[in-house]
């Protein structure tokens, strides 16, 4: 069981922010995420995009941002489980909650901030009309450990990123990889692709274009995909194979969280604004793009100033009574759960004659 | 107002819904039906209008003449599921005076 001050469900900017508003509270958190890394929408969908309104930053892009905020909130040292969605939440009699992920992870805190952006990713899955059955029996959307496909002959589709850079890493590994695509063009990183095509022509990867998997057969288990290719004369064959993987991306999904009992409006949890951003169960929050109230805009930006008022709830909630009063981390500086201290310069005072 | 265009769009349930866009916001077909919230929020425009997730997709059944598809909307289109030979990213097409009468259909969700 992990046990922490926060648990923050969705690891995008405005849960990692939440850490380092939270450990100025001598607050310890931990973050769920079903991405294998930390960055939500920043690292999945955009990272190489450039945004313009982090205040301060004229220019950053997503990927920096990301790795801006693990920098800003790594003295405060968040515990991670990532890959993993959150699924289940159970209040206990001291009202604390017990969060269980979909692997069976139990994490058990006080206060629940829920920072899930759209949603967890799940993976788009191709129109293939037997594909369910296969599912994990041939058929994988992720790539989780590698040498599972050793020796094995693998069939990646998709035309971006991830199915170039998997059939990449997979060329080594696998005794076979095909990639289909419906088009010749790919989408990706200029020397993905011109890594691609030297293992196309060493006849390490196996390039099938414009096509497309529309079957799978098997018994128990993958044993080809069906393929239709359209280039001059449409025909079909199969191409034999241990395992199918379709990398069409990933679209966000409100998922279990919808079944949590709090008031959801428009695919998003509905919060009071006026005061701390908590939901219509106690203990638990909602911040950033997965919020909603009167005004609600879609912002990192906004998302960094609801993180910080929640956290000064949460304080609250968790030291009763206590008074607390408002430090800037210029006058007090930042002492890390890492033993490390972070202060202001102090000031020359000296003569001058 | 005169900048404004009418335009129709049929949305995942297959409702029609005519529209009166403003061409005068910069907006694009993909911000025409979130303002109108003609799907539902969280389903449609998820990139914000990068071209990077194809959630907008829908097609044309007008015959306006549109701006000829960039690289990146070629390409996530060619990623997408339920494309067709009219298929657009709605957060391609702009707003301007030369869509009026333009008539999309939303593609399913996926």
């Amino acid at each position: 069981m992990i046990k922490t001050d926060i648990l923050i469900i969705g690891a995008g900017p405005t849960g990692l922010f939440t850490v380092f508003e939270a450990g100025l509270l001598k607050l310890k958190c931990h973050l769920i995420d079903a991405l294998p890394q930390p960055g939500g929408q920043c690292s999945e969908i955009y990272p190489k995009k450039p945004i313009y309104d982090i205040p301060g930053f004229p220019e950053i892009l997503a990927d920096d941002l990301t790795q801006n905020l693990l920098e800003q909130c790594k003295q405060f040292e968040p515990g991670f489980t990532l890959g993993e969605r959150a699924e289940t939440i159970d209040k206990q009699e001291d009202g604390s909650f017990i969060v269980t992920t979909n692997k069976g992870t139990k994490h058990h805190a006080p206060i629940v901030a829920i920072a899930g952006g759209l949603g967890s990713f799940e993976p788009r899955k191709p129109l293939i009309h037997n594909i369910d059955s296969f599912e994990g029996k041939g058929v994988e959307y992720f790539i989780k450990n590698p040498e599972k496909y050793r020796n094995k002959r693998v069939v990646i589709s998709g035309g971006g990123d991830s199915a170039l850079d998997w059939s990449i890493f997979l060329a080594d590994i696998a005794s076979e990889v095909t990639l289909i695509h419906r088009r010749n063009e790919f989408r990706g990183a200029l020397d993905s692709v011109d890594k691609v095509q030297e293992l196309k022509d060493l006849g390490k990867i196996n390039l099938i274009t414009p096509a497309e998997v529309t079957g799978i057969v098997g018994d128990r288990h993958v044993k080809a995909v069906v393929v239709s290719q359209a280039e001059h004369i449409e025909r079909e064959f199969e191409v034999e194979c241990d395992h199918f993987i379709p990398l069409f991306g990933l679209s966000p999904k409100l998922g279990p969280i919808a079944n949590w009992g709090l008031e959801i409006e428009k695919n998003a949890i509905k919060v009071n604004n006026a005061l701390d951003y908590q939901t219509n169960i106690p203990g638990i929050f909602a911040i950033g793009d997965i919020n909603t109230y009167p005004g609600k805009l879609k912002l990192i930006l906004c998302g960094f100033h609801e993180a910080t008022l929640m956290c000064q709830a949460a304080y609250q909630i968790l030291n009763p009574g206590k008074k607390y009063v408002l430090k800037y981390t210029t006058v007090s500086g930042i002492d890390g759960f890492d033993g490390s201290r972070k202060e202001a310069p102090k000031a020359v005072v000296k003569a001058i004659n | 107002m005169e900048q404004d265009v009418n335009i129709k769009i049929i949305d995942r349930d297959g409702v029609a819904h005519n529209i009166v866009a403003p061409t005068d916001m910069a907006m694009n077909l993909m911000e025409v039906v979130r303002s109108f919230e003609l799907a539902p929020e969280g389903t449609f425009g998820t990139c914000g209008g990068m071209a990077m997730c194809a959630s907008c997709q829908c097609y044309v059944i007008s015959n306006t003449v549109l701006p000829e598809k960039q690289d990146e909307e070629e390409a996530m289109l060619s990623e997408a599921f339920y494309v067709k030979e009219n298929s657009r990213l709605g957060c391609q097409i702009q707003m301007t005076p030369q869509m009026e009468g333009l008539e999309v259909e939303l593609a399913p969700e996926s």
